[in-house]
């Protein structure tokens, strides 16, 4: 085994093109993986210190997110919380306090848990990653990223850079919520992002609605966004959001959920969530 | 296997030591430095046992590689007494009875100072999400909750 420290994308786009080479970020899924023996890597690639991947940057009136940003440092930016307050509950949500000093979001994203925290708020942005690789950058809409459990779309050698979230038109807001069992520590039964803005008379004019651990991946649900555009959040509205959300979920059936719970938890979440983003972004009802 | 040499800083002194690739800090910390202070109970994240700070960030060390010390700052329970004289949440933790097997004590310490830094005047509430990362089997927490406010008002009239 061997750790590396390289200092450009260059250089380390050509470490992970090594048989068996794992990006490290916080390492709080690596390190984790690591020692239960799913994943024995023969190169750690440590890219936390490469250029500008420590950094939260204004660009095109939204923000550039480095992919080495810690949860801690994203929730300390009040510039980012102010403009993504849903994408950023949706990183801090994830472990401890000792947990947010290392954990990134990038890090939640290619890990390609299906029940990622900061990964549907990240969706319904419009979020857009930056990769590196060994033919140069492309940048990839989020969405994209994650394939299945465990899966992603990056090609060999690529990683994450930064993950751009767009400007924010006046009224807009976006909110995250999850179920676990407890409050604190635990892996989302179910979870719900929903990103508005409004128009100049208070009603929805974009709505994105994204879900997340009731489906192999994270995933927007495009039905449910429509079913909120043009309403004030009215009950029809609702209840056509909610219907489009649970008729989009295929969750698993285990002892932490249901599918029928599943279900219907991600439909509440989806709702509670809408108003909350509803309200940030100045709406009345 | 490649060892690795990491020049670094714990509790302020310069420290040299080789380690392996996959090695963790709190390993390297326990068997290369005899710093004891931090524990594994989980070793995956879970119980906070192992924390420290890395460059004034409360983490696990359990989830950091030995390696990634180069250059940094580590701060341990080691680093919080005065020599013989304890640090104030030292002293409140015994004055509150806030251990009884002690293996979470070092953690909680180092954890709560971290937070007190950050807020020195915290509500229950907070104080208990700021530790819900750290994991007592033998407390109930109410008690360490006391010693850390007890500790934070003495510290503020300081
Ligand atoms: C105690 C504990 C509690 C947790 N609670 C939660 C929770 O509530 N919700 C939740 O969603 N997660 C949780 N997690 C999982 C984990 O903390 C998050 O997924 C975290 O965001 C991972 O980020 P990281 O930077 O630590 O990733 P790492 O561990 O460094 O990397 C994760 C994976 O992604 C790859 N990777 C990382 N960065 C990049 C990049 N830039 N480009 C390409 N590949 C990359 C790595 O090779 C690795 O396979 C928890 C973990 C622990 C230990
Ligand atoms: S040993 Fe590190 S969190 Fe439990
Ligand atoms: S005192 Fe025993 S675990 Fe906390």
């Amino acid at each position: 085994m061997r750790y590396a420290t390289p200092k450009t994308a260059a250089e380390a786009a050509s470490l992970l093109m090594e048989d068996a080479a794992r990006v490290l970020a916080g390492g709080t899924d690596l390190l984790v993986q690591m020692k239960s023996g799913r994943l024995a890597p023969e190169t750690i690639v440590d890219i936390k210190h490469l250029p500008g991947l420590r950094d939260i940057t204004r660009e095109d009136g939204g923000f550039r997110i480095g992919a080495a940003v810690s949860g801690a440092e994203m929730g300390e930016h009040t510039d980012l919380v102010a403009a993504w307050p849903g994408v950023v509950e949706g990183v801090n949500l994830i472990g401890s306090t000792q947990v947010q000093g290392r954990a990134t979001m990038a890090g939640n994203l290619c890990n390609g848990s299906p029940a990622a925290d900061g990964v549907p708020a990240q969706i319904a942005a419009g979020a857009v990653a930056r990769l590196e690789g060994p033919e140069g950058t492309r940048d990839v809409p989020v969405a994209e990223i994650p394939t299945g459990p465990g899966k992603t779309s990056l090609k060999r050698g690529e990683f994450v850079t930064s993950i751009f979230l767009p400007a924010r038109p006046e009224r807009s807001g976006d909110a995250y919520l999850r179920f676990i069992p407890r409050t604190e520590m635990d892996i989302a039964v179910a979870g719900a992002a929903v990103n508005l803005v409004l128009g100049a008379d208070g009603t929805v004019a974009e709505a994105r609605v994204a879900l997340g651990a009731v489906a192999p991946t994270a995933m927007e649900v495009p039905e449910a966004g429509a079913a909120l555009t043009g309403s004030k959040l009215e009950d029809p509205a609702i209840e056509a959001m909610v219907d489009a959300v649970r008729a989009a979920c295929k969750p698993i059936d285990d002892k932490r959920g249901t599918v029928e719970f599943r279900t219907h938890v991600a439909g509440v979440l989806a709702k509670r969530a809408a108003r909350i983003a509803f309200a940030r972004a100045g709406g009345q009802a | 296997m490649k060892s690795i040499p990491v020049s670094t800083t714990v509790n302020g002194d310069a420290v040299d030591f080789v380690c392996a690739p996959g090695e963790t800090l709190l390993d390297a910390l326990r068997n290369r430095l005899s710093l004891t202070g931090a524990k594994e109970g989980c070793g995956t994240g879970d119980c906070g046992a192992c924390s420290v700070t890395l460059n004034g960030r409360l983490v696990c060390s359990c989830l950091v590689l030995a390696a990634e010390a180069e250059g940094a700052e580590v701060g341990t329970v080691e680093g919080m007494a005065d020599h013989d004289k304890l640090h104030v949440l030292q002293q409140s933790f015994l004055d509150h009875a806030a251990l009884q097997c002690g293996i979470c004590t070092p953690g909680i310490l180092v954890a709560s100072k971290a937070l007190l830094e950050e807020n020195p005047e915290p509500t229950d509430e907070e104080v208990r999400y700021w530790l819900a990362g750290n994991l007592c089997r033998c407390t109930g927490y109410d008690k360490i909750v006391r010693a850390v406010q007890d500790a934070a008002a003495k510290m503020r009239s300081a």
